[in-house]
């Protein structure tokens, strides 16, 4: 499975924390993990996951929309940072 | 060169700025001291701020911030470094992070402080929330802070 985590307001969007998807041969890349979970989410909430300021990371690095993903992969998606 | 072993600490708990710098001289800094402290504002956006919450992302946060100190002990001759950064509510007034840097000669020392923080308000998964008397507001990242990261890279 690959565990999903959503935080900050991205997570106030989705109404969620957290979810799993299971892998899949056209599951490739982190951006086509982001299209499944917009389509999972409708047009409304899904749309924060398609925003150009998305940030994401693989287990716990930055990552890109063409970073790969699999079988048992952590993947975050969240707005841009603001610590400090 | 030996690399400088950093004191990193995400937590709730407050830190005690005397106690910091105090400990970077005796972790080794030979001539330079130099610390920065956040402070949350009680201004956003001209409305009062009662406080903020600090989201992070647990083992990310950890990680992004090891990295961040070891390339400013990769970029100068850096004999300490500590960063804490507090997360989860916090009120107006009270200190949020600290970085903190020990050297043999200032001008490391100031361009690490300098660094780290342009760095760490870029790049480590922290989210602020600002907590007004109408309820709480995302704040949103900064371009000036992206582009004091960016004139590191050149």
């Amino acid at each position: 499975m690959i565990e999903v985590h959503y935080f900050a307001s991205v997570r106030e969007r989705l109404g969620l924390a957290r979810e799993q998807v299971r892998p899949d041969p056209g599951l490739r890349t982190v951006a086509d993990l982001a299209a499944l979970l917009a389509e999972r989410h409708g047009a409304q909430k899904g749309a924060v996951l398609r925003e150009a300021k998305l940030l994401m990371a693989v287990n716990q690095a930055v990552a890109r929309p063409d970073t790969g993903i699999r079988d048992g992969d952590e993947v975050a998606f969240f707005p841009p940072v603001t610590g400090g | 060169m030996s690399p400088c072993k950093p004191r990193i600490v995400v937590q709730n708990g407050d830190f005690s700025l005397q106690q910091e710098a105090a400990a970077l001289r005796e972790r080794g800094a030979t001539g330079a001291v130099v610390t920065f402290t956040g402070l949350v504002r009680d201004m956003h956006d001209d409305r009062r701020v009662s406080g903020l919450y600090l989201e992070h992302y647990p083992g990310m946060t950890e990680k992004s911030l090891h990295e961040i100190a070891s390339e400013a002990c990769a970029r100068w001759p850096l004999q300490a470094l500590t960063i804490i950064h507090r997360v989860g509510e916090l009120q107006a007034g009270e200190q949020i992070v600290f970085v903190g840097v020990g050297s043999a000669h200032r001008h490391s020392a100031f361009a690490a402080c300098d660094f780290l923080m342009d760095y760490l308000k870029t790049r480590a998964p922290f989210w602020k929330k600002s907590l007004q008397e109408d309820g709480g507001h995302w704040v949103e990242a900064k371009d000036s802070d992206a582009a004091a990261a960016e004139r590191w890279q050149r």
